[in-house]
């Protein structure tokens, strides 16, 4: 579904993404972890374009990502992407953020986006939030939202970049429960992130960076129980014992 | 200091007639200017921060010429300068057939000078969005003039409600400039009452009412369009 062949980025003379290959098949959850810094966001923001590089190639469901006549509008509406810091847009209510792309991407109805959006919001279990404006809610509902929206035009896939890093701890659960649930209906999932529970109890596949490499590539089980290199190792240790 | 106070003058034709005149005129300009400049400033505004790079370029040159030259010196050139220097039927008709000639000089020289001012004002609105945004945006699979319409440029209009409205209140200030090349307009008239009736504390007194009544009441709008385009739980001030 989501292939990576040989991506090299520069910002500069920064050499970010160092000859990065990856497959994401349909269906899979991979989790992309890593110390910051080490390029995962710039990785994931590559798959839909968000982020230009300049060596390989990335294809999504066979659209090549960097194709000069790719039409990156089209095929990022087919990939649902969710941020750190939720980007809803501020001065809409929540229907609307919701609606917007429904309505100005696919040419969905008015009628059909706000069902759609009440359905999904339903879902995530803020159906009564639905008028609101995204500064009246909380972080993890606005992650929430969020998800809505993405999920609202009905993506092939799914990358989440660091989705629970700016919450407070106790609204981190409602929106790994809503990815969970995503993960376990088939959902094809990219995740950059530090939550190693989650990572173990969906990821099919954990990729470990660091300073712009992916350095390890492997099942979950192997990847937490036998990872092969060291740096891995070592981040492992860190991050799973903290105090 | 001897001088015989007399507020009636202000009262007595054709003086008052002159001072309601001079008010229509200061209006008149400052709200024909202000749409020009409303209109230009968003559109250059916008155009310095679109990913293309000419339209860039060629916003930033707008706005460097035209805030750079004092707004005086604009008026004259627009005023003496330019009908000389058109092809010689243009000019012609500037002098002799453009419908008043000095009220839309003004009009257009008070208002392609504003513009460069707003539109530092839209760019500075829209440069405050963060970066996220936009990327939420495109994520969407929303075009880049999708993301403006609907997104930065809704924004960037309800935080520059403030600082818009003190150019709005400039552009009435700054319209008494256009005294300079023959408008009639409050400041105008308040000169021409002092030279006819040498009651001039009168006159300027009234000037500095009128004006000082006309930007409150500008003050009040906007403060009514601020309280509007606030973004419910948007920006958590002491208010």
């Amino acid at each position: 579904m989501i292939e990576l062949r040989n991506v090299d980025k520069w910002f500069d003379d920064f050499h970010v993404l160092k000859n990065c290959s990856t497959n994401i098949a349909q269906g899979e959850v991979v989790v992309v972890c890593g110390p910051s810094g080490s390029g995962k966001s710039t990785l994931i923001k590559c798959v839909n374009g968000l982020e230009p590089f300049q060596k390989g190639e990335i294809t999504v469901d066979g659209v090549s990502v960097g194709g000069k006549s790719t039409k990156l509008p089209k095929l990022r509406s087919r990939i649902g992407m969710v941020f750190q810091n939720f980007e809803l847009y501020p001065h809409m209510t929540v229907t609307d953020n919701i609606c917007l792309a429904q309505e100005k991407v696919l040419g969905r109805g008015r009628q059909e986006s706000e069902e759609k959006a009440m359905t999904l919001l339903t879902r995530v279990g803020l159906s009564d939030q639905a008028a609101k404006h995204p500064g009246q809610l909380s972080g993890g509902q606005q992650q929430r939202v969020a998800i809505a929206r993405a999920l609202a035009l009905d993506p092939i896939a799914m990358l989440f970049d660091e989705p629970t890093s700016a919450l407070d701890p106790e609204m981190i659960n409602e929106v790994l429960e809503v990815m969970v649930e995503l993960a376990e209906e088939g959902m094809t999932m990219m995740v950059v992130t530090h939550e190693m529970g989650f990572a173990r109890k969906v990821a099919n596949r954990v990729v470990f960076m660091d300073y712009g490499e992916i350095v390890e590539d492997a099942e979950t089980e192997e990847f937490f129980g036998s990872p092969r290199s060291d740096r891995a190792q070592q981040f492992l240790s860190k991050i799973l014992h903290h105090i | 200091m001897e001088y015989n106070w007399d507020w009636g003058v202000l009262f007595r034709e054709p003086y008052f007639g002159w001072i309601i005149d001079g008010i229509g005129w200061t209006v008149t300009v400052s709200i024909a200017a202000w749409i020009i400049a409303f209109t230009i400033g968003s559109v250059v505004g916008v155009a310095r921060t679109v990913p293309v790079r000419w339209v860039r370029s060629a916003a930033t040159v707008y706005v460097e010429l035209f805030r750079n030259i004092p707004l005086l010196v604009q008026l004259f050139l627009w005023y003496f300068v330019l009908p000389e220097v058109l092809p010689r039927e243009w000019g012609l008709w500037m002098k002799r057939e453009m419908p008043l000639p000095e009220v839309t000089t003004a009009i257009i020289g008070l208002g392609f000078y504003t513009a460069s001012r707003v539109a530092e004002q839209v760019r500075s609105g829209i440069e405050a969005i963060p970066r996220g945004q936009s990327m939420a945006g495109y994520a969407t699979g929303l075009t880049t003039v999708q993301l403006y319409r609907h997104i930065l440029v809704p924004v960037a209009y309800r935080l520059i409600v403030p600082p818009l409205t003190s150019e709005f209140l400039t552009i009435f200030k700054n319209s008494s400039l256009a005294l300079t090349i023959g408008v009639l307009e409050t400041t105008a008239r308040s000169r021409q009452i002092t030279e006819f009736t040498f009651q001039g504390f009168e006159a300027f007194t009234a000037a500095t009412v009128i004006y000082i009544v006309i930007t409150l009441t500008v003050t009040a709008f906007m403060t009514v369009v601020d309280e509007r385009a606030k973004i419910p739980g948007f920006i958590t001030g002491g208010r």
